[in-house]
């Protein structure tokens, strides 16, 4: 007797083939990386860069220096308010353009940036804020000012620049998600005795919330490696751990100490990943059978609430 | 609850250069089930929007009790609508969603209890009050839809074809709930639909729209049997639509009895109407299919007011409860005559009608009209 296999067992086996490449290649440049990070990050410091291969936690006890510590916290805050702005902005922008006629136009003109560097446009902003650049001789010449205010160099300019940078990453998952948002629920807020504004907060937003947490973490996940934007708009107190992970690669020379830096992103990127995976699973989950409840539990909290209902009258 | 009477007058609604709604004039007494008759594309949602407060019009006004609601917002007036989609919010149970209204304002937790059961019982949903709208069936979430309405105690109710997403068996019996419901809260209803059917049965006054405009308002019996314009005829069940023109007239007990010429009949014919028409002018002649008989043989009658033509069955049609006929006239050979026939074969009407059965087609004079407005 030949020995064939049946369609969905060769089905399967195809499919794990097909999935070859792509797994070696994340093996390759992913993981493999990952674990050599990992791994160094344990390790102690060689005197000339490199590493010595004895574990210790050295690298991690290095980091509660205050100096690193405040780097962090920076890094938190400036984070944090520049997603948290990306996100106000994203919003009425998001909604502006699910409504209007001309969403390709409007998208097109989102993407545009990213046809020119990044270090391009950084610079360019640099000739925007800096004493003797744009909006200073602007305020100059109406005769606003008489000298040119300080606008770059500092923390402020280093949100702005960040807020600028990763705005498109806001903007889109917040259009995807409102573009399906079902616009007559406004309709029906406002008919039932919501005002305008409420309708958005009370009907809206809880119908976006997979939209919004994508947006944070597509803008915060990235904002909270910058490296380049603090080094080149930043003034002294604004460096973030980017900036240390690469100093202490090419300067300092401090391999372990990097790694464990790196770390720090890593586990933050994945916390964010993990809640947004939860959140839009959550999500589905309500949409496709209501809050996770067996019918029999359903049944007896009905039960429940008409008995207790009963009571009281 | 108590209705108010809602007057539009005067309503004109342009997009671009579309004129969604045409100098529209209609007042809706208080506690009436009023429904808007039309096409799609017809003004009449556009209309019921401007009631609502989502849509404004370029002139005119609304008024509830003659009170302005025009400088309102959708949230400040006594209207409450019933959407097309429904609406309901996704991310509330069926609770939550009948009990918002009642959480904008505030309103203490008992309060709520007490009046969100009330109302629930009154849409039959007691079983589903933890559900989501997504675990509901179409008409569930209509009955959700209709409890959130009501539970504001509105003075209006708007229904925007509230039941055109439902299949036609359900369609019927949430449209008799309605017609209860309406009966319960006495409130006004505007009801918005394409259906005639829905319509006919539950309102009741309608006005028929088309094209912007309000060709006719009247009680369904009204409408049905003396439709003013041509496409009232036409859009309310079916008819069978001749130009003509008046020979003569004399009275006929409270009517008048007018012979007229219908060249696609190819003959003269007898029709009844309440007012004397000029003799020489020209008109429509109306006769719904359901008032014509048909008979193989030369139907037996002793009234001279009944006319008779003769002709071939060209096409017949069997829909179960009844059949149609379309009946080619002898004398024109191509004019078509609608008629409706009952299966009654065992009550003495005579053997079946066929394909190519030579036949009589009769009708009196009185179920006959003539359409003023041929022009719409």
């Amino acid at each position: 007797m030949k020995r064939t296999l049946k369609p969905r067992a060769r089905e399967q086996l195809l499919g794990s083939l097909y999935s070859w490449p792509m797994g070696t290649w994340f093996t390759i440049f992913f993981i493999v990386p990952l674990a050599i990070i990992i791994l160094y990050s344990f390790l102690k410091r060689g005197l000339y860069g490199g590493v010595e291969f004895e574990l210790t936690l050295n690298a991690y006890r290095e980091m509660l220096n205050p100096s690193f510590a405040m780097v962090v916290v920076r890094t938190i805050w400036i984070s944090v308010l520049a997603t948290l702005i990306c996100i106000l902005i994203s919003l009425p922008c998001g909604y502006a353009m699910a409504r209007s006629k001309h969403q390709t136009l409007l998208l097109f003109l989102i993407i545009i940036p990213f046809w020119t560097n990044s270090l391009i446009r950084i610079y360019a902003w640099i000739f925007i804020l800096s004493t003797e650049g744009l909006i200073n001789s602007i305020l100059i010449k109406i005769g606003l000012i008489d000298e040119g205010l300080r606008l770059i160099y500092n923390n402020g300019a280093v949100v702005l620049v960040l807020v600028y940078m990763y705005l498109p990453f806001a903007i889109l998952p917040l259009f995807t998600t409102i573009d399906k948002f079902d616009f007559s629920l406004l309709d029906a807020a406002r008919d039932l005795g919501a005002t305008k504004f409420t309708s958005l907060r009370k009907v809206m937003l809880p119908n976006i919330k997979s939209g919004l947490s994508t947006a944070f973490i597509f803008t915060f996940i990235p904002i909270f490696g910058a490296y380049t934007v603090p080094l080149l708009v930043g003034g002294k107190d604004s460096t973030m751990i980017g900036n240390i992970i690469v100093d202490q690669v090419s300067k300092t020379r401090n391999w372990p100490l990097a790694s464990a830096f790196s770390m720090i992103i890593t586990l933050a990127s994945l916390v964010g990943v993990f809640w947004m995976l939860y959140t839009s699973r959550r999500e589905e989950q309500l949409k496709k059978d209501g809050p996770k409840r067996t019918p029999q539990a359903l049944e007896s909290k009905v039960k429940a609430h008409h008995r207790a209902g009963k009571g009281v009258r | 609850m108590k209705g108010v009477e809602v007057t539009v007058e005067r309503v004109t609604r342009s997009y671009g250069d579309f004129k969604a709604l045409d100098d529209v004039s209609v007042t809706i007494e208080k506690g009436e089930f009023f429904s808007l008759l039309g096409p799609s594309g017809c003004g009449k949602t556009t209309l019921l929007r401007i009631i609502a407060g989502f849509d404004y019009p370029d002139t005119g006004s609304v008024a509830f009790d003659n009170k302005d609601v025009l400088s309102l917002p959708p949230e400040k007036r006594q209207s409450n609508t019933i959407f097309q989609t429904y609406a309901l919010f996704p991310h509330l149970t069926v609770y939550e969603n009948v009990a918002f209204p009642l959480r904008l304002k505030h309103v203490d937790k008992k309060t709520i209890e007490a009046k969100v059961n009330e109302y629930i019982r009154l849409v039959q949903l007691e079983e589903h009050l933890y559900k989501k709208p997504s675990m509901l069936s179409g008409g569930q979430k209509q009955r959700v839809a209709i409890a959130r309405a009501l539970i504001n105690e509105p003075s209006v109710l708007l229904l925007d074809e509230p039941l055109s997403a439902l299949d036609a068996k359900l369609r019927q019996n949430l449209l008799i709930e309605l017609d209860h419901i309406h009966d319960q809260v006495g409130i006004t209803f505007i009801y918005v639909t394409h259906d005639q059917a829905e319509a006919l049965s539950v309102s009741d006054r309608i006005a028929v729209m088309n094209k912007g405009k309000v060709l006719q308002i009247g009680t369904p019996y009204e409408i049905y049997e003396a439709p003013a314009t041509r496409f009232v005829a036409q859009f309310i069940g079916e008819a069978n639509i001749f130009e003509c023109t008046i020979l003569s007239c004399e009275p006929y007990g409270e009517e008048y009895l007018m012979r007229v010429d219908v060249p696609a009949l190819g003959t003269q014919i007898q029709v009844t109407d309440y007012d004397p028409q000029e003799i020489g002018s020209k008109m429509d002649f109306t006769v719904r299919p359901e008032k014509v008989r048909i008979t193989p043989n030369f139907p037996k009658t002793t009234k001279s007011e009944v006319n008779i033509l003769k002709g071939i069955v060209e096409e017949p049609v069997y829909s179960g409860f009844q059949s149609k006929f379309y009946v080619k006239l002898d004398e024109v050979n191509e004019t078509l005559v609608k008629v409706y026939k009952q299966h009654t074969v065992f009550l003495d009407d005579g053997p079946d009608i066929e394909w190519l059965d030579e036949v009589y087609v009769s009708w009196h004079a009185d179920d006959g009209y003539l359409v003023k407005d041929s022009s719409q």
